[in-house]
């Protein structure tokens, strides 16, 4: 372990004489009005590295980046960017880029309906006299796709790739400015675990031609995979730099220096007491929304208990979202078939409102898109998926309105100047609350919870955990769907499995385990 | 993403005028603008554009424009624009007068008649957006030329007029005096004192209101001045106005729809909706709004008020044109957006809607005494549209 002493080169570059330091970001401060984003960081990162960035949401990894590749301009900043032995003052993106500095952000920049091609060069045409070279493109792409292993044509639209594939023209084309330094911020973090693995396989064989990478990422199983060195960030600061190269850093030790103190456990202890069934999905069938003829949900039979969390594992793309949202007020998909009860009577599914109001909730995968209103306060939020309850002949009392608000914000600790604050301006675990509020108040018997941790940092998906078991506490009936397994672990009295559409497995929480879960996937690919 | 900035609150402690005043910029920079404009009218034109003659007339040139920005509202809110509504104005005027110059029929079945052509126009247009999912600019783009195309085949190219004179009184009539003194209504002043104490009455009981829940309330001063304020222009403008004829029948229906509409958007649940839909149609959906009935709503609405604006401009002119409507639409469309509605949807005011339009009529009537032409009158209120929108997207930034 080794610690990064500001200003001065670490103790133990000097130790391997053969390695260089690639870049050296030295005592970088940066503020925005009313707060410090980054106090005195550094960063060095070895030629040939691959170097992972952690943090909690806030910790300021993304600030550094866009200091570093020069977003945040010179001058904005104090401190010292030192890269390939000379200091570098960048005045932006393009001026870090010519040196092959290249950041690849979560939320990809690829223009859907424009050609794998076209985007690889795009704004880096290859042209003469603004005539584009066409032939010249197309047979540099293809050589391109093929150093990142992406089978699929040059001219193929953006639009009809996954978003695995989508990741690797965002490297292609970053290969195609000759990178010498590869930033990637939360790469995998809407991958499956397949894609996630080549990824990674691809950032080992960069690291063998010469590329050092900066991979900042919550995923710290695939941290401990590829990682040489990790460089720790709490609250603006640098707290350590690991050394991966000797002996391995254990997840716990890296969570230890993320937030301060050791996790005792990740997930909070809960004595369930499960009672009778009270929810039950039967022969429940959906079809592609375009496409009549895909059978995307097939033939789901499950049940809840009362006060049981229930999980659904599977790969990205099993269609876990689309049963959800099939069942869902028929937010998914057509042709659906199938039976919802609910305490045995058979309830009306078929729009959200009647959903809701036979005490169905439904939290998306994605809240900014589906769940959040990004641009109205907490309190219009809260209570927009059960107006009723706040209003009578269709009047709002804004005082009663105000008052639920201020119920859920002490009740799940949402983390703000007051309730009028607006949703955009909150964290994503804050957000994420913010969306459980709005279901919790229109009190629902079941409530599914669809990745309702993915992009959060780890104190807050301990605080959503601890919400998820008040409320299986309290005899609701909670389905969980998460793509983390050891969540799913962790949380779960029940497990089914989902592959292709169909649940292929079902295991109790004491027999379950994620090499299980891992095989019954396989084994379903198989037939 | 953690930049850093999201962490950042500010909790503020007690609301001092200063922040108070910046933080509600948006609230009262309209205001404070459409009294700068007046102001600077009222002394180039001498003292005409505040005289009771003229005042009455602002109010006429106006009402129908007003009213038509408030469905406007709804529908700019909710993520649309609706093009049409100059070529309904002008349509449901000449159906008016075709039914009771030509037919002979009594005024009121023709409004009623007018007002369900204006609701049936609405829903149709609503549906095609709505459930058909054109974009609303296509749908009432076509809209704009078909009943124009309509309007001029049903007056046949002519004018047709004069109306019956129980009609003509939507426009032209003032609400009836007890007449005590001769030269001032006192119904109308009546009238405006005790509205203007209903709306202070109102506006303490909600302050007093939000003080029990702890909720930050302005500053004590600066509510007094914002009631003050409110009082002397209500009361010195119905004042003004009785020492001329007294209150038009036009402004009173305007008021009400005003005050309807305020606390539709304010205070219902359709108008939380609304907001909700313009702001995130997805999230909207997901949270068991139906949001394609509201939007079809909006233009059912929007349907309703532009028939009704026709039958007042109609009776104003006392005959139906073929030009009558021609660009109102354009005016409607930039009241809102001078009031502050966004043209992404989710965001705007009723009450900033309708300072808007008397922005652009305070203008209007304005530079006319003044003796501008009709084509620099345009440059000047194009540059207006640019200026408060682009005040508002730098103030956004920040």
């Amino acid at each position: 372990m080794h610690r990064a002493e500001p200003a001065s080169r670490p103790a133990f570059l000097i130790e391997r004489d053969e390695m260089a330091a690639i870049l050296e970001m030295r005592g970088i401060t940066k503020t925005f009005p009313g707060v410090n984003a980054l106090d005195n960081v550094n960063l060095t990162v070895e030629a040939g590295e691959i170097h992972a960035l952690v943090g909690e949401n806030g910790a300021g990894k993304s600030t550094l980046m866009k200091v570093l590749s020069g977003v945040y301009p010179y001058g904005t900043y104090s401190g010292d960017i030192v890269f390939e032995g000379e200091e570098r003052r960048f005045k932006g993106i393009a001026d870090s880029e010519k040196l092959g500095i290249i950041i690849i952000h979560q939320e990809l920049a690829l223009v859907p309906l424009l050609s794998i091609a076209e985007n690889i060069f795009l704004g880096n045409e290859q042209a003469s006299y603004g005539v584009i070279d066409w032939s010249r493109a197309f047979a540099r792409t293809k050589e391109l796709l093929e150093r990142v292993g992406l089978k699929e044509s040059p001219d193929t639209l953006v639009t009809n790739l996954g978003v695995g594939k989508q990741q690797l023209v965002e490297i292609a084309k970053a290969l195609s400015k000759r990178v010498k330094l590869l930033i990637l911020d939360e790469p995998t973090a809407s991958l499956n675990e397949k894609d996630s693995d080549a990824l990674l396989e691809l950032l080992l064989q960069f690291k063998a031609q010469g590329i050092s990478s900066i991979l900042i990422s919550h995923k710290l199983n695939e941290i401990s995979k590829v990682a040489d060195s990790i460089t720790v960030l709490r609250d603006g600061s640098t707290v350590e730099t690991l050394d991966c190269r000797g002996e391995a850093v254990s997840e716990d030790r890296i969570i230890r220096g993320m937030v301060g103190r050791a996790m005792e456990d990740r997930y909070p202890k809960r004595e369930s007491h499960v009672g009778d069934p009270i929810f039950a999905v039967e022969n429940w069938n959906a079809y592609h929304p375009i496409h009549a003829d895909r059978h995307m949900v097939k033939d789901i039979n499950l049940h809840i208990r009362k006060g049981e969390i229930v999980g659904i594992a599977g790969l990205m793309g099993a269609g876990r979202t689309e049963f959800a949202m099939s069942l869902f007020g028929r937010t998914y998909g057509q042709n659906i078939r199938g039976r919802v009860l609910l305490h045995g009577r058979e309830i009306d599914v078929s729009t959200v409102s009647r959903a809701v109001a036979n005490g169905i909730a439904y939290v998306t995968e994605d809240r900014k898109t589906y769940g959040l209103v990004l641009d109205e306060t907490i309190v219009k939020n809260v209570t927009l998926a059960h107006l009723g309850g706040v209003s009578s002949n269709a009047v709002i009392d804004e005082m009663r309105e105000l008052a639920v608000a201020n119920d859920y914000r002490n009740k799940l600790r949402i983390r703000s100047a007051n309730v009028y604050q607006q949703v955009v301006n909150l964290s994503g675990g804050n957000q994420q609350k913010v969306v459980l509020s709005k279901w919790l108040f229109a009190s629902p018997e079941i409530l599914i919870l669809d990745e309702p941790t993915r992009g959060i940092d780890v104190g807050a998906k301990y605080e959503i955990y601890t919400i998820i078991n008040s409320l299986a506490d309290a005899g609701k009936g909670v389905l969980l769907i998460s793509s983390e397994m050891p969540e799913l672990l962790g949380m779960c009295d029940r497990i089914y499995v989902m592959n292709e559409g169909a649940l292929i497995g079902e295991f109790a929480a004491a027999e379950a385990s994620q090499e299980k879960i891992m095989h019954s996937i396989v084994k379903s690919g198989r037939r | 993403m953690d930049t850093g900035v999201s962490s950042d609150i500010r909790v503020e402690k007690r609301e001092s005028y200063g922040s108070f005043l910046k933080t509600h910029f948006r609230d009262y920079g309209m205001l404070v603008s459409l009294l700068v404009i007046m102001a600077f009218f009222q002394v180039m034109t001498g003292g005409t554009l505040l005289k009771p003659l003229n005042l009455t007339n602002l109010v006429l040139q106006n009402s129908y424009i007003v009213i038509m920005a408030l469905g406007m509202l709804l529908v700019i809110v909710s993520g649309h624009i609706d093009l049409s509504v100059g070529s309904i104005v002008g349509f449901i005027g000449g159906l008016a007068a075709v039914l009771m110059v030509k037919f002979d029929i009594h005024f009121v079945p023709t409004i009623i008649i007018c007002l369900l052509v204006g609701a049936l126009i609405g829903a149709v247009q609503g549906y095609w957006v709505a459930f058909l999912k054109v974009p609303s600019f296509i749908v009432t783009l076509a809209g704009m030329l078909v009943f124009k195309g309509l309007q001029l085949s049903l007056l046949g190219g002519q004018s047709v007029g004069p109306f019956p004179v129980t009609f003509q009184r939507l426009s032209s009539g003032f609400i009836p005096d007890v007449g005590v003194i001769d030269t001032i209504n006192l119904t109308s002043l009546t009238l405006g004192v005790v509205t203007t104490a209903a709306l202070i009455y109102f506006s303490y009981r909600t302050r007093l209101n939000q003080q029990k829940h702890a909720v930050e309330t302005a500053p004590f001063g600066f509510f007094v001045f914002k009631n003050a304020l409110l009082a002397v222009l209500l009361i010195g403008f119905s004042y003004l106005l009785s020492t001329y004829r007294g209150l038009p029948n036009v402004l009173v229906i305007m008021f009400a729809l005003v005050a309807l509409y305020a606390f539709v958007t304010n205070r219902t649940t359709i108008g939380r909706r609304i907001y909700a839909l313009g702001g995130n149609e997805k999230a909207a959906k997901l949270s068991g709004i139906k949001t394609e009935r509201l939007t079809f709503l909006t233009f059912v609405n929007m349907g309703v008020l532009a028939a009704l604006a026709g039958l007042i401009f109609a009776a104003r002119l006392n005959t139906a044109t073929p030009k009558a409507g021609l660009g109102f639409e354009l005016d409607v469309i930039a009241a809102c957006f001078i009031g502050g509605a966004s043209a992404y949807g989710g965001v705007g005011k009723v009450t900033g809607a309708v300072i808007g339009a008397f922005v652009m009529g305070v203008m209007n009537n304005g530079m006319s005494i003044l003796g501008i032409g009709i084509d620099y009158q345009q440059v000047i209120k194009g540059l207006v549209l640019l200026a408060a929108v682009t005040l508002d997207v730098y103030n956004k930034k920040k």
